[in-house]
């Protein structure tokens, strides 16, 4: 470090009057000057004729967008992004609003006029000011007043200066100069110390990353109750004899509405007992059709005619349109898909109740198209 | 100074007697360059003792999860909600005399103003703890404030609940700058006195490099005003959205369009015993009493009573409107609260807030440091069971007698309770040792002859 150009001229007083005084008659002679005192002083503004602060337009502004900002926010996620009924009142409900509204206008019209004062008007943080670490600056620091005339005012010449501030009754007159950093000066960032810090600051981060996302979220309490003191289906448990975690149901349980098929080895007395539930509807019957093409046409052929591809090759798939088949009520044909018969197995675990009656009159309507009487061309 | 003069329209002088600017500052700053005496050793270990208690009890808390706590069916809010309420009444005294009393221009707040704002920091952490726990899942606040997720889901904005999150983050973010603003002149002094190398660095760097030019005075102390006007309303906000969490509710008790008011008074009321006793303490160990004066600590016990006499108000109000609403719930839920299983609690609430404080209508009673310190942790307790009262009472016999039930808190619930106070007092011990207590700036511009003379 090394004194550079003269900053300025400092005269520091002993009295609030002295320097008040002091001020008035500077700023007569001078523009580039400035008032330092430990604590604001009454009447200070108008002595040093400084026009009204502005911070209440800036307190305006940043207020003014907290609120857009707020009801803008709350009436675009209400509306538009994420609409939901509370306790039947309009998704635009403005009264809820205010008090966020209100907050957020709080909470920017302070925050942000703090900092806009401290960055634009005060331009901080700088603590490379001429005036940092001088004795002026100790002095008004603590119980003295001082005015200061810089070097760059347009009418200023040294002794001018001083012999203003002597005529004025200051204490102490000194000179304040630039502070020229030595050419030899690295930058500061260059410095190993700094490199070294940042490269540890470097490392601690990524392992303090590498640690929450792969090992902390997965330990208790943060693993979303991934662990709890219960059993779960499918895994095993020493508490039960054997050994399964799951119970099952007590032998004999029947599901609500699903009697177990009573005609089971009986296709007589099932169509003798069972009549088709279902209306031949125009849906039912798309429902038949959709269901037999699916289970019964890869072996009874797209028609019922016994026709499939798997004809020769295994005992062949009988017709439907046989006269056996003709006469038998609803219910043996509901039997054999419920049962199977000969080769043909049980379709009940694939085919619901519904379904099978279903293709029950499916099955009726490709019979009596396929056996169709005069009257029905007609 | 003659005290027995009952002449009101005279301004109580702020500082005692007249000492000049160094002075001033000598005294202010002595805790923060001094090694702190052994008192304060044994004051800071029992209050990290309690922190640390606090501190585990939150651990059990999270790890095993909120089971281990009181709360239960019927009663889903316990000491969590209690806690909050109290903590968050604290602190609203000092944004009441830092900005409330600056704007009706009370020169006397300028003693005690910095304590108080630092009261309101603290008190505000230690409220923030408690919803934060009662969550569940302290770990993800981010779920509480609006942002795009891959979820597509947003907070509900017309919940009291939510309210309470801007409220209180806005209230500690805004107290926060005040507090601040007011210290950087009072840091850029202490940077200019102190010899030490890392104090200095660390003035400075906090500073900001303030160098009291009076064009930065002039800016400075519009936006104070302006902070001052807008910390005015959002204090009052405060509270007001606090209570909504009750009062917008359907529980009887809970249910009633007072609450806002009374929330406020009752939360200036606690945080006035809470400055007035800690002060009591402070400016008698760091030789402050001709700085924050017994004028000030009896200033203090007349808001007091004023805010006191308009709790015991809106208790009395309550009854009357349970009885005049004719409704059977809220009648019962009073007639509970007074004779129930809880009365008890409801008792000492009314005796601690209503009773006691009246005592400060007697002016020997005010200017008597002993008794306005017992006066003060009364009140402190009474408003504690406040919202004690107001939590469980109102729902452990609500609508259904079938689901009526009592609340126990756990050893966990008190432990929690207790290490709040431990982080309160630590932080206040830690501030005293490293900040000026008092505004270094403020004093020195209010005592006698500080101002020229406009002749």
């Amino acid at each position: 470090m090394t004194k550079g150009p003269l900053y300025a001229i400092t005269a520091l007083f002993d009295t609030p009057d002295a320097v008040m005084h002091a001020a008035g008659e500077t700023a007569k002679v001078f523009t580039h000057y400035d008032v330092n005192t430990p604590y604001p002083l009454h009447g200070m503004d108008h002595a040093m004729r400084l026009r009204p602060s502005r911070m209440g337009f800036f307190a305006l502004a940043f207020g003014l967008l907290g609120t857009v900002s707020a009801v803008g926010l709350m009436t675009w996620v209400t509306l538009v992004e994420y609409p939901m009924v509370i306790g039947g009142k309009p998704f635009w409900s403005w009264p809820a609003f205010v008090p966020i509204a209100f907050e957020l206008t709080v909470l920017l019209a302070s925050v942000l006029s703090v900092v806009a004062m401290i960055v634009i008007y005060f331009k901080f943080p700088n603590n490379r000011h001429p005036l940092h670490d001088t004795m002026y600056m100790r002095r008004v620091s603590s119980d003295m007043f001082g005015v200061y005339v810089k070097a760059e005012d347009p009418a200023f010449d040294e002794q001018k200066v001083r012999g203003h501030f002597a005529r004025l009754g200051a204490t102490q007159i000194d000179a304040v100069y630039f502070i020229v950093p030595e050419e030899t000066e690295r930058p500061k960032i260059f410095e190993p110390k700094f490199l070294g810090v940042l490269a540890v600051t470097a490392i601690v981060a990524m392992g303090a990353t590498y640690v929450t996302y792969n090992k902390l979220l997965y330990m208790v309490p943060f693993n979303w109750m991934s662990d709890q003191a219960k059993l779960k289906a499918q895994k095993p448990s020493d508490l039960f004899g054997n050994g399964i975690g799951m119970r099952p149901p007590v032998e004999g349980t029947v599901a609500r509405g699903f009697l177990p098929y009573p005609f089971k080895g009986k296709p007589d007395d099932a169509g003798k007992y069972l009549l088709n539930p279902l209306l031949p509807t125009a849906a039912v019957l798309e429902r038949g059709k959709s269901k037999f093409l699916t289970y019964c046409s890869p072996c009874h052929g797209n028609f019922g005619s016994g026709d499939s591809r798997l004809a020769g090759q295994f005992p062949s798939p009988p017709t439907l349109h046989s006269d056996k088949v003709r006469n038998w009520p609803d219910g043996n044909l509901y039997h054999v898909i419920t049962e199977g018969q000969n080769v043909m197995p049980s379709y009940a675990t694939q085919i619901s109740r519904e379904d099978r009656w279903a293709i029950v009159h499916y099955v009726r309507v490709l019979e009596r198209a396929h056996n169709a009487k005069e009257s029905d061309l007609r | 100074m003659n005290t027995t003069t009952a002449d009101y329209t005279r301004e109580v002088p702020v500082v005692v007697g007249r000492p000049n600017a160094s002075e001033i500052e000598a005294v202010i700053a002595a805790p923060l360059d001094q090694f702190p005496p052994r008192g304060w050793w044994i004051a800071f270990s029992v209050t990290l003792s309690m922190l640390t208690l606090g501190a585990c009890c939150i651990g059990v808390s999270v790890y095993k999860g909120l089971g281990v706590w009181g709360v239960n069916q019927p009663v889903g809010w316990g000491f969590d909600i209690v806690n909050f309420v109290f903590w968050i009444g604290i602190g609203h005294a000092g944004t009441l005399i830092s900005a409330i009393l600056f704007l009706m221009r009370q020169r006397w707040r300028t003693g005690i103003a910095r304590f108080a704002e630092a009261m309101t920091i603290f008190a505000v952490i230690c409220a923030g703890i408690f919803p934060l726990l009662h969550t569940g899942r302290p770990w993800l606040p981010l779920y509480l404030t609006p942002y795009p997720n891959q979820h597509g889901l947003w907070i509900n904005f017309t919940s009291p609940l939510v309210w309470d999150v801007f409220a209180v983050s806005t209230y500690f973010t805004v107290s926060l700058v005040f507090w601040y603003l007011g210290l950087i002149p009072d840091l850029a002094t202490l940077r200019d006195r102190t010899t030490s190398k890392v104090k200095k660095t660390l003035y400075a760097a906090f500073s900001l490099g303030w160098r009291h030019s009076h064009r930065h005075w002039h800016h400075y102390e519009r936006a104070y005003l302006i902070l001052a006007g807008f910390a005015t309303p959002l204090v009052l906000s405060v509270h007001t959205i606090v209570s909504f969490d009750f009062a917008v509710s359907v529980i009887p008790g809970w249910h009633t369009t007072i609450f806002p008011p009374y929330f406020v008074a009752g939360a200036v009321f606690s945080g006035f015993a809470m400055v007035q006793n800690v002060l009591v303490v402070v400016r008698r160990i760091f030789n402050l009493t001709h700085i924050i004066t017994l004028d000030h600590l009896e200033k203090m016990n007349k808001v007091m009573i004023l805010t006191g006499s308009m709790v015991g108000y809106a208790y009395g109000m309550e009854f009357f409107m349970a009885w005049y609403s004719g409704n059977q719930f809220e009648q019962f839920v009073f007639l509970n609260r007074a004779l129930g299983p809880y009365a008890w609690a409801y008792w000492t609430m009314v005796s601690c807030n209503v009773i006691f404080p009246q005592l400060f209508w007697i002016k020997k009673v005010r200017r008597s440091i002993p008794m306005m310190f017992a006066i003060g942790i009364l009140v402190n307790v009474g408003m504690w069971f406040e919202r004690f009262v107001i939590v469980v009472t109102s729902l452990h016999r609500d609508f259904l007698p079938s689901s009526w039930g009592m609340y126990v808190p756990t050893f966990y619930d008190v432990g929690i309770l207790v290490g709040s106070f431990g982080l309160f007092f630590t932080l206040i011990l830690i501030f005293i040792r490293t900040l000026p207590v008092v505004s270094i700036s403020e004093v020195k511009a209010v005592v006698e002859g500080a101002q020229p003379h406009h002749d």
